[in-house]
């Protein structure tokens, strides 16, 4: 159960005023190769060449991507370094002038999923080009392979939005919620799950009514809905499962250790939209919210689309717009310019005036009235924890679970001494893998040189005994005589 | 355009160090309005001069630190230090005690060791300390409360006249017949416990404390208090004629509940409130002071790493501990 976690003011309300609305098409695309985790798809075209929507512009370089496809038609300009709005700042990037067409390229075609394999299906989810529409990005197929490899019993549906400002999942589910449940019974043929929970916060009745109508339109027993009590970061993947399953994923595993796999419901619905038109996918819905937009709401648009065009179709800035922050006001990352483009992990642009921030005032000595491990949703004494990132103690960081830090802010939030405990925790999280990787270079370095010292003794070795062998041989000693051979 | 940066999260409650403060000295203000009823205006002017020397000493002590010391003085802490000192001491108290005493709480018990955030014993209770060993004259003569006739003006409160009592081989109906006790405990105490209660209250549903240190400290006393009285009513007083004497109520919300001295996770709370509970009641049984708050909230303190040390709690993901 949840038992932490922090109750805020939504402020979802103003970007759900209006219906979903699509997004007009860019005129020019720069859509980012990056697949979250680390990883980047390889160029399958060159500048000058034309493409078509979903043509396949990037190949899975390795087991860890997806394809990437065109999400406009027209002439592929550039491909290079860009930087876009994700926590590496920087990935390749294609970039594709829009010639107005809006050519599909070669036509797509409904997948059978129910009679296609698993493996074969979990292939195509993988050229489909689907990664986690949740935020992370991380492919699709690679989890649901990895729960089929684990044999998964129950798949999690993440509609859980808990994160203030973001809307997407919501208007999704209230208009798509056929998708969503479609989606569920995808992933379970694909992944191999017996049931599935779609779960869902308790404040968006709306969503929770369309899902119902549509899983009772499905009648299929498998698919639960649950509505789980308002609390952030009740989205949380760890923070999810233990709430919907009652059992924690260990600190040191994935969730297909307990059978488990959690998909976020926007990925699901990308999932049904490709098996029900063959369309891989080139958009997403994204909400466009903030006191700094004059009209907040979901858009659904296309990758790579330039923020500043998604701020424009939503009435422009308003006001003094201080900060554009991807994500919403917990999590999200603020951004220097709106010229970067729409990526598939953006749910949320918010633009921020001063009346949507709060200031921040002198940070004071932590008093360790313990606020903040009330409201850490894992458990964590983030005072404790930050008086080991202060003197740089590994020991005592460790002990308190620097590693275990989800970074959902609710330390900072309730800190009565207003410290910034989660950048300095970040910070700390980065210092000590960058601390780690020298460590394992050294140990490599180390384990090379002993080798190599190893090797040379023991060839020295057998040159000497050569040697030795030889001047014997010279002096004609010859071998030592008296054994069985001599007999 | 540009935008600012700043790191995640953009939004924080805004709930700071002075208005945690404030809410404390609130909550204080019903102990000090039965004190002034009970004992007369004399808590005025300790508070008066407590409030200006611990301001005094806080600024120097920031000065000499190096320290700017604007946002300091402005967190409230040295004024519930002033406050609770105040509360403390006799109201009779010769001012220059109640500074000397100030002085130590913030110089000796708060600066030295590095100021808010980082002081290991509750400040107040270490200028109590100095004052109680080196005063213990002046420390233990409170006015007779209101409405109690007696043949002095001052004279010694129940936990005095229980522990003196007792050594006379008195019978708990003689002490007790006494005027100086009241319904449940101290003809005095009893209505500044009651008051403390009620700030105590407050705090908790403004959730400024949480419930395990005082739980514990009421819990620690009323337990070992029940049991003795149970086994032998002639030698011991019961439960709430503790919980309800000396400074039980204020110790357990106002002086425990310092985050800074106290221990930091709720089970380490628990013990933390628990072994003040009881180290009071074994001060005041076999102690050779009437009222041991402030010498449990001490010892206490020192164990705080230790329980720190030993009541991490179970991480998400994690095995037991």
């Amino acid at each position: 159960m949840i038992t932490a976690g922090l109750r805020l003011e939504s402020h979802k309300a103003r970007a759900m005023q209006r219906p979903l609305q699509i997004a007009g098409l860019p005129a020019s695309a720069v859509v980012p190769l990056d697949q979250g985790g680390g990883t980047t798809a390889s160029p399958a075209v060159r500048p000058g060449m034309r493409v078509r929507i979903g043509t396949a512009i990037a190949r899975p370089g390795d087991s860890r991507s997806a394809t990437v496809h065109s999400p406009v038609a027209g002439i592929v300009r550039d491909i290079g370094v860009r930087d876009i709005p994700t926590p590496s700042g920087q990935a390749l990037c294609i970039v594709i002038e829009n010639d107005g067409t809006d050519e599909w390229d070669i036509p797509h075609a409904p997948t059978p999923w129910a009679l296609v394999s698993p493996a074969r299906l979990i292939d195509g989810i993988r050229e489909a080009g689907i990664v986690g529409l949740g935020g992370a990005a991380f492919p699709t197929s690679i989890k649901l392979r990895a729960a089929r490899e684990q044999s998964v019993e129950h798949l999690v549906l993440n509609g859980a939005e808990c994160e203030p400002w973001i809307s997407c999942d919501d208007a999704l589910m209230r208009e798509r919620a056929g998708d969503v449940v479609l989606g569920a019974q995808v992933m379970m043929h694909a992944c191999g799950a017996r049931r599935a929970t779609i779960a869902v916060e308790d404040d968006k009745p709306e969503a929770i009514a369309a899902l119902q109508t549509a899983l009772s339109a499905a009648s299929d027993d498998r698919i639960a809905l649950l509505a789980l009590p308002a609390l952030y970061p009740a989205g949380a993947e760890r923070q999810l499962l233990s709430a919907v399953t009652g059992r924690e994923v260990p600190y040191d595993e994935l969730p297909p250790a307990i059978g488990l796999v959690c998909q976020n419901v926007g990925t699901a619905a990308a999932v049904a939209a490709w098996v029900r038109t063959g369309q891989p996918c080139i958009s997403r819905i994204v909400t466009i919210t903030g006191s700094g937009v004059n009209q907040p709401a979901n858009l659904e648009a296309r990758i790579g689309t330039p923020l500043s065009a998604l701020v424009a179709e939503c009435g422009g800035y308003c006001g003094q717009p201080r900060r554009l922050i991807a994500g919403g006001s917990m999590t999200g990352q603020a951004l220097t310019s709106d010229a970067l483009p729409l990526t598939k992990a953006m749910n949320c642009v918010l633009v921020a005036t001063g009346a949507d921030l709060a200031p921040r005032g002198r940070e004071m000595p932590c008093i360790r009235c313990g606020d903040c491990a009330t409201a850490c949703p894992a458990g964590l004494l983030p005072q404790q924890l930050h008086r080991g990132v202060l003197s740089d103690d590994a020991e005592l960081f460790e002990r308190h679970g620097l590693a275990d830090c989800i970074e959902c802010g609710c330390c900072d939030f309730v800190c009565p001494s207003q410290i910034p405990l989660t950048s300095r925790f970040r910070e700390a999280r980065a210092q000590a893998r960058a601390r780690r990787e020298e460590m394992q270079r050294a140990a490599d370095a180390r384990q090379r040189f002993e080798q190599r010292e190893r090797r040379l003794a023991a060839r020295a070795e057998v040159e000497r005994r050569a040697f030795d062998e030889a001047r014997r041989r010279a002096r004609g000693d010859g071998p030592p005589s008296g054994g069985p051979d001599a007999i | 355009m540009r935008f600012e940066v700043s790191g995640a999260p953009h939004v924080i409650a805004g709930f700071t160090v002075p208005r945690v403060m404030t809410q404390v000295l609130l909550a204080l203000a019903p102990v000090a309005v039965a004190h002034v009823v009970l004992y007369g205006p004399g808590l005025l002017l300790q508070l008066a001069v407590c409030t200006v020397t611990a301001l005094t000493c806080e600024a120097l002590a920031l000065q000499v630190r190096g320290r700017d010391p604007k946002p300091f003085l402005r967190d409230g802490s040295v004024l519930v230090t002033a406050g609770l000192l105040a509360l403390s001491v006799p109201p009779s108290l010769p001012w220059w005690l109640a500074v000397l005493g100030t002085a130590a709480a913030v110089l000796l018990g708060k600066h030295a060791y590095g100021g808010l955030g980082s002081n290991p014993f509750n400040p107040a209770m270490v200028g109590y300390a100095v004052l109680l060993v080196s005063f213990p004259l002046e420390m233990s003569r409170w006015p007779l409360p209101a409405g109690v006739e007696w043949d002095a003006v001052t004279g010694a409160t129940a936990l005095d006249q229980l522990r003196t009592g007792l050594g006379q081989r008195l019978t708990m109906q003689e002490i007790f017949a006494q005027p100086v006790f009241g319904v449940v405990g101290d003809s005095g105490a009893q209505w500044i416990n009651a008051a403390a209660l009620l700030g105590g209250l407050y705090l908790l549903g403004r959730r400024i404390v949480r419930w395990h240190i005082p739980a514990a400290v009421l819990a620690g006393m009323a337990v070992p208090a029940v049991f003795m009285h149970t086994l032998d009513p002639g030698a011991h007083a019961g439960a709430a004629f503790h919980l309800f004497s000396g400074a039980t109520m204020l110790g357990a919300f106002f002086i425990a509940t310092d985050p800074v001295s106290a221990a930091t996770s709720d089970r380490g709370r628990l013990i933390y409130g628990a072994g003040i509970g009881a180290l009071t009641w074994v001060i005041r049984t076999w102690g050779g002071y009437p009222d041991g708050i402030a010498f449990a909230v001490l010892l206490m303190n020192l164990a705080a790493p230790l329980l720190d040390r030993y009541t991490v709690p179970r991480i998400h993901g994690h095995p037991k501990r």
